[in-house]
């Protein structure tokens, strides 16, 4: 099937997003279709962070552009909302909430994505392979959510959301950092995974590292608020040797361009 | 309504349909409205008490009148409390039985629909249901009663065992305590008399269930437990009252005695209406290697102010004190709790948590005192205030007497707001924002909940999401 009768997993077109009235997002379109695999790299501060919240609809931004996923637009659409039509953000700095155990959150996140409540045996099933993909023991479903966590259970545990929510488009942002080698791989097959049952998948990273293990379809290169060059994983590459300062004349013409 | 009132009808909606519905008001008897030597004299006679518990009266009602309201509260929330508007004694119809099908038909309805026999068919060992000032149905294991366990109600108490009554009434809550202890000394009616004889463990809960239904009403209960040498028991209490626009009044005196290796649990969820003051005085005293905890939960009511306290009185005795508070629109919570150390190598710990909805507002009022000669002495503090909305209030006033070196002595106060990032953490996957804000806030509490049995920590739950689907105000 050729991608041209096929609608986007997910796009996003002109999009802008503001912080009170700065603009940290300066015009950014994308197309991901199902199973597909792009990488976001880009320097620190560039506004990574920033365009994969405010695709999530967190409150705090003011967006502008289309966001449509499976073909409808979402962009005026609550959080939960976006997350029940199967968006999926995995988050940088994953948020602790002492009291609320793993098992009980997730099971209320499975219940509204699907619209009702997962019976305890099959949500038992979906829990076991999970936490065995992820190499990580099943005494987890039984502590805080990320309350107490390290880095790299943190980041085990968005993926582990990820494979049990079967999001039909994941934004995972920076889920590789301080990954050890292990945890780096364990993350990549979870990721892999996914995309093998038809997530369409944002990795936004700013190591080339686990590139090497997911194979993506593509990559795009995102500075000061824009993506300023898109092209195959032998772009990763590139900047991996190069940096990202090669790009700055591109960068500049990008800023121009849009004045 | 003035919007006060309203803002304060606001706080518990579903509490109406819950707890806030009331019977007529049907009685044999009641004292005239306000409080007087008469009024004190006619509930002792009524009774048929012995002199002495009559004197014990009296004194109490001098001290009361004599002694200043508490100075250690805003004035402000106690000024709407109106002693002479009250009645402080109330007799239900019918009469004391241990056979549910004996309690009037009207007053069975409500414990009915307050769950009550159900939860004594499931769960416990014995059941007490106190209506307005008199315990109307109390019921009890004949295996505990035949191994010497006494579960009375404590009119039934003071005629049985007046000389255990006589010991140890007023022995750890002296009437001369507070304005509150004094009040509740000259007028008390009802509550508990609990005895566990050396060695005896109550594996199940006894439960005492309080119910306030008229109008202007005083409910005055007061409980005694004592466990003997070694002995185990745990004691939970509820209580409800109708919503009412004028107010009433809950006055509790409740006294523990644990004696050498005793453990006493006493475990209490109010949810009062939001007219009930409740001012209760609890304490504990615990002897030799004895452990007291108050697991204390706090629901509703206009103004609660409540310190639950174990004195520890002999040397390697424990207390603890577990407590949240719920302060919603219009409510003020003041809450907290008291160890006194007087013995060497005693240890308390102490976990108050207090959520501040609105225009709620908590307060946690603390003591630890360790007296000259109590060494080797520990003691744990921790207050964790939840605050919803930018109008919530919290505030924490912990004092520390410590007059020995050779102690420790931790304290650790917190006070978060429920988290934008936390929100949007839970709703990214899915869960609405009211979702999110319950899960939150009954994850903040779990440390409390874990603590109860299962069936009182679903009762809890519950109660939590009603007030949380209140719109913050
Ligand atoms: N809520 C916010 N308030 C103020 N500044 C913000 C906010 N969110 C992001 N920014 C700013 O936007 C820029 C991009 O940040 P971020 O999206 O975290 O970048 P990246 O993820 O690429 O490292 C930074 O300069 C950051 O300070
Ligand atoms: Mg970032």
């Amino acid at each position: 099937m050729s991608t041209a009768q096929r609608t986007p997993v997910f796009s996003c077109e002109d999009l802008h997003v503001y912080v009170d009235e700065k603009e940290i997002v300066k015009g950014v379109s994308l197309e991901i279709y199902s199973g597909e695999k792009h990488a976001l790299m880009g320097p620190n501060g560039s506004g990574k962070s920033t365009l994969a919240a405010a695709l999530m609809g967190h409150p705090a931004y003011r967006v502008e552009g289309n966001i449509l996923l499976g073909g409808e637009p979402i962009g005026d659409l609550p959080a939960n909302e976006r997350a029940r039509r199967g968006m999926f953000l995995g988050f940088q700095y994953p948020v602790a909430v002492p009291g609320v155990s793993v098992a009980s959150f997730l099971r209320a996140a499975l219940s509204a994505r699907r619209g009702k409540d997962v019976p305890v045996r099959e949500f038992r099933a979906l829990m076991d392979d999970a936490f065995k993909v992820l190499n990580m023991p099943r005494s987890f479903m039984a502590r805080y959510l990320n309350d107490g966590f390290s880095g790299g259970e943190k980041k085990r545990l968005e993926i582990l959301q990820m494979m049990i929510l079967k999001p039909l488009f994941a934004l995972l942002d920076e889920t590789d950092s301080g990954l050890d080698i292990d945890a780096l791989k364990v993350v990549s097959e979870g990721i892999n995974r996914a995309a093998g049952s038809e997530t369409g998948v944002l990795l936004v990273t700013h190591y080339q590292r686990i590139l090497n293990y997911i194979a993506p379809d593509a990559v795009h290169v995102f500075m000061d608020g824009r993506v300023v060059r898109s092209g195959g994983p032998e772009l990763a590459l590139e900047l991996e040797e190069r940096g990202y300062d090669w790009l700055e004349p591109e960068a500049a013409r990008a800023a121009g361009g849009a004045r | 309504m003035t919007s006060k009132e309203r803002a304060i009808a606001d706080v518990n909606t579903d509490y109406l349909e819950k707890y806030g519905f009331h019977d007529p008001e049907e009685y044999l008897l009641r004292t005239p409205k306000g409080l007087s030597h008469e009024v004190v004299e006619m509930i002792s006679r009524y009774k048929k008490e012995p002199g002495w518990m009559r004197e014990i009266r009296h004194g109490a009602l001098d001290i009361f009148l004599a002694k200043p309201m508490p100075t250690w509260i805003d004035p402000s929330m106690l000024a709407e409390l109106r002693f002479d508007e009250l009645y402080y004694y109330m007799k239900p119809l019918g009469k004391l039985t241990r056979d549910w099908d004996e309690v009037p038909e009207r007053i069975k309805k409500t414990f009915d629909r307050l769950g009550v026999p159900e939860a004594e068919r499931k769960f416990l060992a014995g059941v007490s249901a106190q209506y307005e000032s008199e315990v109307v149905y109390h019921s009890f294991r004949a295996d505990l009663e035949k191994q010497g366990v006494i579960f009375l109600d404590i009119d039934s108490g003071l005629k049985q065992y007046p000389e255990i009554i006589k010991k140890f009434f007023g022995s750890v809550v002296p009437a001369a305590d507070n304005k509150f202890a004094a009040l509740n000394t000259a007028v008390w009616s009802g509550g508990s008399f609990v005895y566990v004889p050396p060695g005896t463990k109550v594996e199940i809960p006894l439960q005492a269930y309080f119910r306030i239904n008229s109008k202007n009403m005083g409910q005055f209960e007061r409980t005694l437990i004592i466990a003997d040498e070694g002995a185990f028991v745990h004691y939970i209490e509820g209580c409800t009252a109708p919503v009412y626009s004028s107010d009433s009044l809950h006055s509790g005196v409740i006294e523990l005695i644990a004696m050498k290796g005793a453990h006493i649990r006493y475990s209490t969820i109010q949810n009062w209406s939001t007219n009930v003051f409740n001012l209760v005085t609890q304490r504990a005293k615990a002897y030799e290697n004895a452990i007291v905890e108050w697991v204390d939960g706090n629901l509703g009511s206009k103004v609660t102010m409540k310190y639950p306290a174990v004195i520890l009185a002999g040397e390697g005795a424990h207390g603890e004190v577990l407590s949240i508070a719920f302060a919603g629109n219009g409510q003020h919570q003041d809450a907290g709790a008291k160890m006194i150390h007087l013995a060497p190598n005693t240890t308390s710990r102490i976990i108050s948590k207090s959520i501040s909805k609105g225009q709620g507002r908590s307060s946690y009022r603390g003591l630890v005192k360790m007296t000259p000669g109590a060494t080797g002495c520990k003691s744990h503090v921790e207050c964790d205030a939840l605050l919803i909305g930018a109008e919530a209030r919290s505030d924490t006033y912990p004092t520390m007497e410590i007059a020995e070196n050779d102690v420790s002595v931790e304290h650790e106060a917190r006070v978060s707001k429920l988290a934008d990032e936390q929100l949007f953490y839970l709703q990214s996957r899915g869960l609405s924002e009211d979702q999110a804000r319950l899960m939150i806030v009954n994850g903040f509490i779990e440390p409390f909940v874990k603590e109860l049995p299962m069936e009182y920590a679903v009762e809890l739950n519950r109660l939590i999401e009603l007030e949380m689907e209140d719109s913050v105000g």
